[in-house]
């Protein structure tokens, strides 16, 4: 993905951006921004770099700039890259509540980084989030797609020994 | 005073597929509905109904339903909001979840009363694998004719989708929602013009919560007349409440609404009272935006009178000595509870959603932040009390949405009712020395 002639989606994921787009009236596909995103962040590296964005905005006949002021604004959409396996974790009233902060600083003693950091190998990022409506099962994270709620500090261990060997970093597709 | 309605299956195994969901009466409404009944009848049950909006707000959903512009050739839709990102409230995860198909029944139904063609589900994109679950549920219902074209043979048309947002409370409010829908900032628009006469793609559209529109199911299946019955006074029906924090049993509870506070916090049947015996200091009761309320106002009134989890009587005293039902995310905290630092964990939060367009809501959010880190950094001055209470004031009334009030508030109230922590956090800062440990997880 150096050249931005090949950042191309797959054709199973062009198809799914093609029925999308008919799930709108005529000429209001920008509407399927958003989702076509996430597809494009899962399929191209856990991020959104600048030619992923233009790819995008040629996909969806829209302009760049509505591309960037979109991406920017969401907080699931990484403009920097992410290690292979991100995990956020909950940090609002419930969670704090219920032991985050505990969990937080675990996982930063572990893995060695602080919140906002990716692991010297590229394996995990670490990031503290808002309220993930888990709050009855706090505290909680989300690593990809996954909710891991009830957490103990050996649920974390055990977890973070399972995301070494896997691929966490599609999320959307 | 337990009443269940929307929940009244969920233990069933694989209710969410539509086979089950059928064999215990699903769709037997819709069924009904089309074949029986006509769009005027089905708003008028909802108006009598008495249902209220279960987002947050509390409007009557018949009368906003009633609102809905209908020019001859323009479109109408529906649009459910799943945006469910007020901090404390996980209820609309847990009913998407368990029984898709009930929302998606009361999708239809609503939709019929509307006139809507089209309806989307917009939910928040961390809740990724709820969608999927919609959307599984939506292909079987396509497959079972209940959605498409001439639904059950009735000539209603309906088709209904799921979109997912990606991160942004703002985008619960109803217009940033539908700019998002878009594909937009979430940048909520200056209203008028309200939803109901230009919203999305600027045609009438009806926004309303995931519970609300569930339970427009149970109305027709009983009548408005005898739902109104349930509950009490103008809060009508059942009310899903995420209950969470150091209580022993967190989840979500259908309750009927008028159900004492101290019964929903203390009974085996709800809350099961606070967590190793320890005793209660305060409870937010409607979601991260609703005054916090210390424990002789929440279980009574200042009146004396048993607090009530109803629109009217949790609202009892304004603010001065009430607060707001809200989205009934109830969040419960133990004797050991820094309120300063839990409202820290708020200001955060609202510091992080503020869209930034109005600059009492982006400014003041970010300096009650620093101010509340600067308290419990051991920094603080009397002063800083006082300036954070002036910053508050300062937001209200002043802003495009209700976020920047949203955010006033849980600060108005935490000074109201417990200044005298931020006191002590500013005279003597050793206390302030434990309390991100308080609460040590076992193991
Ligand atoms: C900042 C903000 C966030 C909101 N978040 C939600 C939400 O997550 N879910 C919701 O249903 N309503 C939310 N609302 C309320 C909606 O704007 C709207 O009133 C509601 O969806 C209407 O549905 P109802 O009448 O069925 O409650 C929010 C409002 C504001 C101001
Ligand atoms: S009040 Fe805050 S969130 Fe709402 S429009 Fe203004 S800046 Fe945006």
């Amino acid at each position: 993905m150096t050249t931005s002639e090949q950042i191309v989606f797959s054709k199973e994921s062009l198809e799914v951006v093609q029925k999308m787009m008919l799930r709108y009236p005529e000429g209001k596909h920008k509407s399927a921004l958003i989702p076509v995103l996430h597809i494009a962040q899962a399929e191209f590296g856990g991020w959104l770099s600048a030619p992923v964005m233009d790819y995008v905005a040629s996909v969806l006949k829209i302009q760049p700039i509505e591309v960037y002021e979109v991406a920017s604004f969401y907080s699931m959409f990484n403009l920097k890259p992410v290690g292979k396996c991100l995990i956020e974790v909950c940090r609002t009233s419930s969670c704090w509540l219920c032991g985050a902060e505990d969990i937080i600083d675990h996982i930063e003693n572990k893995l060695n980084i602080k919140v906002g950091e990716t692991t010297a190998d590229g394996m995990f990022t670490l990031k503290a989030v808002e309220c993930l409506g888990s709050c009855g099962t706090a505290p909680m994270m989300q690593v990809g797609a996954d909710y891991h709620e009830n957490l103990t500090l050996s649920k974390v261990d055990a977890l973070l020994e399972k995301f070494k060997s896997e691929d966490k970093q599609s999320r959307y597709c | 005073m337990s009443k269940k309605l929307l929940l009244k299956n969920d233990h069933i195994p694989n209710i969410n597929q539509l086979a089950v969901y059928r064999q215990h009466g699903g769709y037997a409404v819709l069924e009904n509905t089309l074949k029986n009944s006509n769009p005027e009848n089905v708003l008028e049950e909802v108006k009598k109904s008495g249902l209220r909006g279960r987002g947050g707000a509390g409007f009557p959903t018949g009368l906003k339903w009633s609102f809905l512009a209908r020019p001859e050739g323009v479109s109408r839709y529906l649009v459910c909001n799943a945006d469910e990102s007020e901090p404390g409230t996980f209820k609309d995860r847990y009913l998407m979840e368990r029984i898709p198909h009930l929302l998606i029944e009361g999708m239809i139904l609503s939709s019929f009363a509307l006139g809507a063609k089209t309806s989307y589900i917009y939910i928040r994109g961390e809740y990724f694998y709820v969608a999927r679950i919609l959307e599984v549920a939506i292909a079987e219902a396509y497959a079972a004719g209940l959605l498409g074209k001439n639904i059950m043979g009735s000539g209603f048309d309906h088709d209904c989708y799921v979109q997912v947002g990606a991160g942004a409370y703002i985008c619960g409010e109803e217009t940033a929602l539908l700019e998002s829908l878009e594909g937009k900032r979430g940048n909520p628009r200056i209203k008028p013009p309200f939803p109901a006469v230009a919203g999305l793609y600027g045609c009438p559209t009806v926004v309303n919560n995931v519970e609300t529109i569930a339970a427009v199911v149970p109305i027709l299946e009983l009548g408005g007349d005898e739902y109104a019955k349930i509950g009490i006074g103008k809060s009508t029906g059942t009310k899903l409440i995420s209950a969470s924090g150091h209580i022993n049993k967190p989840g979500v509870y259908e309750i009927e609404l008028g159900l004492p506070v101290e019964e929903f916090i203390y009974s085996e049947q709800y809350c099961g009272g606070i967590r190793g015996g320890r005793k209660l200091k305060a409870v937010v009761a409607g979601g991260s935006s609703v005054p916090i309320l210390p424990t002789e106002l929440i279980l009574k009134t200042a009146n004396g009178e048993p607090r009530l989890m109803s629109y009217e009587s949790l609202g009892d005293g304004g603010f001065a000595s009430g607060t707001m039902l809200g989205s009934g995310g109830f969040i419960v905290m133990d004797e050991d509870t820094s309120i300063v630092k839990n409202l820290y964990t708020f200001a955060r939060f609202y510091h992080h959603e503020s869209c930034g367009q109005c600059s009492p809501c982006r400014e003041g959010t970010g300096w009650m932040e620093k101010i509340i880190h600067k308290i419990l950094d051991g920094h603080g001055t009397m002063q800083d009390i006082d300036l954070l209470w002036d910053i508050q004031s300062k937001i209200e009334g002043k802003t495009i949405c209700p976020l920047g009030e949203a955010a006033a508030w849980p600060v108005a109230a935490a000074i109201r009712h417990f200044r005298s922590e931020f006191e002590s956090y500013v005279q003597n800062p050793e206390n302030i020395k434990d309390i991100k440990h308080y609460y040590r997880l076992q193991n």
